[in-house]
């Protein structure tokens, strides 16, 4: 009950906006403070026995993995509020989301296959997870391509939400189907029944930049939704602008006499 | 029920007749085939062993291409509000849509998919596998691909937008079609686990897809 009731609250984009605006450099300050730790951290944390110094790679690469996925699913989230609810700020939520998500898919990507180099001896194997993170990419780029082509921001954003959760149903699909394919990649070593195998001198750094990215992306998720907010503002403000210039052309004497009155006017 | 067969029938014979459109789908898969040798060169031993994966391909650009005519000529015409104002369900009226498209558009592929299969050197089991699937694997590229059919129609804007959201949802299709086949020519797969699995895409899809494009068009169409 208190959190539809928070919800409704949030429903004007002024109390989403000045509330935000509190919230936001207490946000950045504490994803400052727990990067600057779990970099630190994975900075001496101890190199693996086989895999030398490149194992710090993880520590960076793991939680990019993990916000690829995660931020899907906070859009999903967001389209729900769209097609359900109509939520007039989930759509803004989805549209910021989605450039970041593409960027920590994109980054999770490049460190892996970065990680991949000295591991595997090569930057790109057609490989289960790797294959299934670049078709995330892909979708990401396809939702973003479908937001620019679409001028009319309502009619974008409830054609994005139906595409979000299709992706939502599907990537599970894809994910397996693309196991089933070739697969290369560990098998999940952190989340796993009987407890994590990963040592705890590695497993403290990564859940400090874990904790740390995810903040990283709360961050910047409500800094690109007043963004947004601001920008389809300036938008309705040019709009409006618009349609008074040409009421008055139309309504009174050609543009040009109108300008030259004005000027009167100001002399 | 009637009004959905005679929507059916309706779709069916404008796809047939001049201006539908429907067989240069078959054309176009014809020239994908024909240009595969074009490109890895004329080897039959080559061309045998790809043979599954450039039918498959072809099959789903193919599909691909004709999906624009789903929902694009009845947006033009007005049909399509009739159709979405009607007393039908607007679900089981994509569903009928897509049935009616998949029938004229994707079954001509499958029927041709015997006469491709001796350009490309393929022995009788490996042309009736390569059928096989992609009789079971062409609804779900239908039914998937008429989500993307519908957000395009509403947001004016078909073609290539239609190609980027459509191609990342069919690759499971084409990982199980190809699995199956090559595992019906060469093994050591049995035949029965990946062409069960893409039954149960095509079925899954037959459930997601109508429900999907008609949430698009009903918030779509104004």
């Amino acid at each position: 009950m208190k959190l539809t009731e928070t919800l409704t609250d949030l429903a004007n984009p002024t109390r989403f906006l000045a509330l935000t605006a509190r919230i936001l450099p207490w946000l950045a300050a504490a994803t400052a403070i727990l990067l600057a730790i779990g970099l630190y951290q994975s900075a001496v944390a101890p190199d693996d026995y086989q895999q030398g110094a490149t194992v710090k790679i993880m520590f960076v690469h793991v939680p990019n993995a993990w916000l690829s996925m995660f931020v899907w699913s906070v859009m999903s989230v967001a389209a729900l509020g769209t097609l359900v609810w109509r939520h007039p700020l989930a759509d803004v939520a989805a549209k910021a989301a989605a450039p970041i998500g593409a960027a920590f898919t994109f980054l999770a990507l490049v460190t892996g296959s970065l990680w991949g180099r000295p591991m595997w001896g090569t930057y790109w194997e057609w490989d289960a997870r790797l294959t299934s993170v670049l078709i995330l990419f892909l979708m990401y780029l396809g939702l973003i391509a479908l937001w620019r082509a679409v001028e009319d921001p309502s009619r974008a954003a409830r054609a994005a939400a139906v595409l979000t959760l299709v992706g939502a149903i599907n990537i599970p699909i894809i994910k397996f189907s693309v196991d089933w394919w070739n697969t290369l990649h560990q098998p999940a070593s952190v989340l796993r029944m009987g407890g994590s195998t990963l040592d705890k001198a590695f497993l403290w750094p990564l859940l400090v930049m874990a904790i740390a990215f995810s903040l990283l992306f709360i961050t910047l998720h409500l800094a690109a939704m007043r963004n947004e907010i601001l920008r389809r503002r300036v938008r309705s403000l040019q709009m409006m602008q618009a349609s008074r210039v040409s009421f008055t052309t139309e309504a009174g004497a050609g543009p040009r006499e109108a300008g030259a009155s004005k000027e009167i006017g100001a002399a | 029920m009637s009004a959905l067969a005679a929507l059916i029938r309706r779709d069916i014979r404008i796809a047939l007749r001049v201006g539908g459109g429907a067989l240069i789908g078959v054309l176009f898969f014809l020239t994908v085939t024909v240009l595969m040798p074009f490109a890895v060169g004329p080897d039959l031993a080559l061309l045998s062993r790809l043979g599954p994966a450039i039918l498959w391909l072809g099959a789903l650009l193919a599909s691909l291409l004709t999906l624009d005519r789903l929902f694009t000529a009845d947006h033009e015409d007005g049909s399509l509000d009739l159709i979405a104002m009607s007393r039908t369900p607007l679900e089981l009226a994509c569903a009928a849509k897509a049935l009616a498209h998949w029938i004229a558009a994707g079954l001509p592929l499958i029927v041709a998919t015997p006469v491709l299969g001796l350009l490309l050197n393929l022995d009788g089991t490996a042309t009736l596998a390569v059928a096989a699937t992609l009789l079971a694997g062409t609804p779900a590229l239908t039914f998937t691909g008429m989500i993307g059919a519908a957000l395009a129609v509403t947001l004016h804007r078909g073609g290539l937008l239609l190609a980027v959201l459509v191609l990342p949802l069919s690759i499971p299709v084409l990982i199980f079609g190809v699995a199956a086949s090559q595992a019906a020519i060469s093994g050591p797969l049995p035949f029965g686990t990946p062409f069960s699995i893409l039954c149960a895409l095509s079925l899954a899809s037959l459930v997601i897809g109508p429900f999907a494009a008609a949430a698009s068009l009903r918030h779509g169409l104004d």
